[in-house]
C-alpha cells in the first residue's frame, strides 16, 4: 500500500465538501441543510490540518480553531432563526418559506 | 498501520456524510453526522493534532450535535418522514457538483507532484506538546483574532436568545 500523503487528505476533504454542497443544495429540511454546512466546515478544517501537518507549521491548526468557533456561532444563530421561523410559519421546509418571492 | 487507519477513518467520514444527506429522518441524519465528525476527529489524531481532536469531540459531538438534536425534537413534525425529501431542482444541483468534483479531482491528480513536502511528516510534534504550541501561537501572534472570536461568540449567544425567545 502507498503511504498516506497530503493528496489523500485533500481528496478526502474535497469529497466531503462536495457531499456537503449536495446536501445544502438539494435537501428541503432546513435542519439537514445546517448539518450539511457543518460537513463543509469540517472539510475546510481537514484541509487546514493536512497542510499544517505537511509543512510542520502550527498556524493551520490555530486557523482550524477559528473555523470551529465560526461553526459554533453559525449553528447557534441558524437554529435560533429556525425556531423563530417554525413558531411563525409552522414549517421547516426550505422551499415553503417563500415570503420574499413574487 | 497509518495507512489502514486513514482508510478506515476516511470510510467512516464519507459513509457518515452520505447517510447524513440521504436519511429521511432528521434524527438519523444527526447520528450519521456524529459518525462523520468522529471520523474527522480520528484523522486529526492521525496527523498529530491532539488538541483539535479533543476540541472536535467535546465541541462538535458534545456541543453542536446536542443543540441540533434539541432543535430536531422541538421542531420536527410527524408528517416529515412521508414527504418528498429533496427539492425539485436536485438534478441541476447534482450535475453542478459533479462538474466541480471532476475539476477538483483533475487538479489534484495533475498537481499531486507538488506535494512532495508531505513525505516528512513535519516537525510539529517536537519537544513541545501540540497544545502548548497552539496556545503559544493563539495567545501571542493571534491575540487580536482570538478576542474578536470571543466577541463573535458573545454576539451569537445574544442573537440566538433574541431569535428563539417568544417575547423579550
Amino acid at each position: 500500500m502507498h503511504p498516506v500523503t497530503t493528496v489523500h487528505y485533500l481528496a478526502l476533504s474535497a469529497a466531503l465538501l462536495l457531499i456537503g454542497t449536495v446536501g445544502v443544495l438539494t435537501r428541503r429540511n432546513i435542519v439537514v441543510v445546517l448539518m450539511s454546512i457543518e460537513l463543509i466546515l469540517n472539510a475546510v478544517n481537514l484541509n487546514l490540518v493536512a497542510f499544517s501537518h505537511a509543512l510542520g507549521n502550527i498556524n493551520g491548526q490555530v486557523f482550524a480553531i477559528f473555523v470551529i468557533t465560526d461553526a459554533v456561532a453559525e449553528a447557534a444563530v441558524g437554529l435560533g432563526i429556525l425556531i423563530a421561523l417554525f413558531r411563525n410559519k409552522e414549517t421547516v421546509r426550505a422551499d415553503e418559506i417563500d415570503l420574499l418571492k413574487w | 498501520m497509518d495507512t489502514i487507519l486513514f482508510y478506515a477513518f476516511a470510510a467512516l467520514v464519507l459513509v457518515g456524510a452520505v447517510l447524513t444527506i440521504t436519511c429521511k429522518n432528521a434524527v438519523h441524519s444527526a447520528i450519521a453526522l456524529i459518525c462523520s465528525l468522529l471520523g474527522v476527529a480520528g484523522l486529526y489524531l492521525l496527523q498529530q493534532a491532539e488538541f483539535l481532536f479533543a476540541v472536535q469531540i467535546i465541541l462538535y459531538v458534545g456541543g453542536i450535535m446536542l443543540l441540533f438534536l434539541f432543535v430536531i425534537m422541538l421542531v420536527n413534525l410527524d408528517r416529515e418522514d412521508k414527504e418528498r425529501q429533496f427539492s425539485r431542482s436536485w438534478m441541476v444541483a447534482l450535475t453542478a457538483v459533479v462538474v466541480v468534483g471532476a475539476e477538483l479531482g483533475y487538479f489534484l491528480y495533475r498537481g499531486r507532484g507538488a506535494f512532495h513536502i508531505a513525505e516528512g511528516g513535519g516537525p510539529v510534534a517536537a519537544a513541545v506538546g501540540n497544545t502548548e504550541m497552539i496556545a503559544d501561537s493563539l495567545f501571542s501572534e493571534y491575540l487580536l483574532p482570538f478576542e474578536i472570536a470571543s466577541l463573535l461568540l458573545l454576539v451569537a449567544v445574544v442573537g440566538a436568545v433574541v431569535m428563539a425567545k417568544k417575547r423579550i
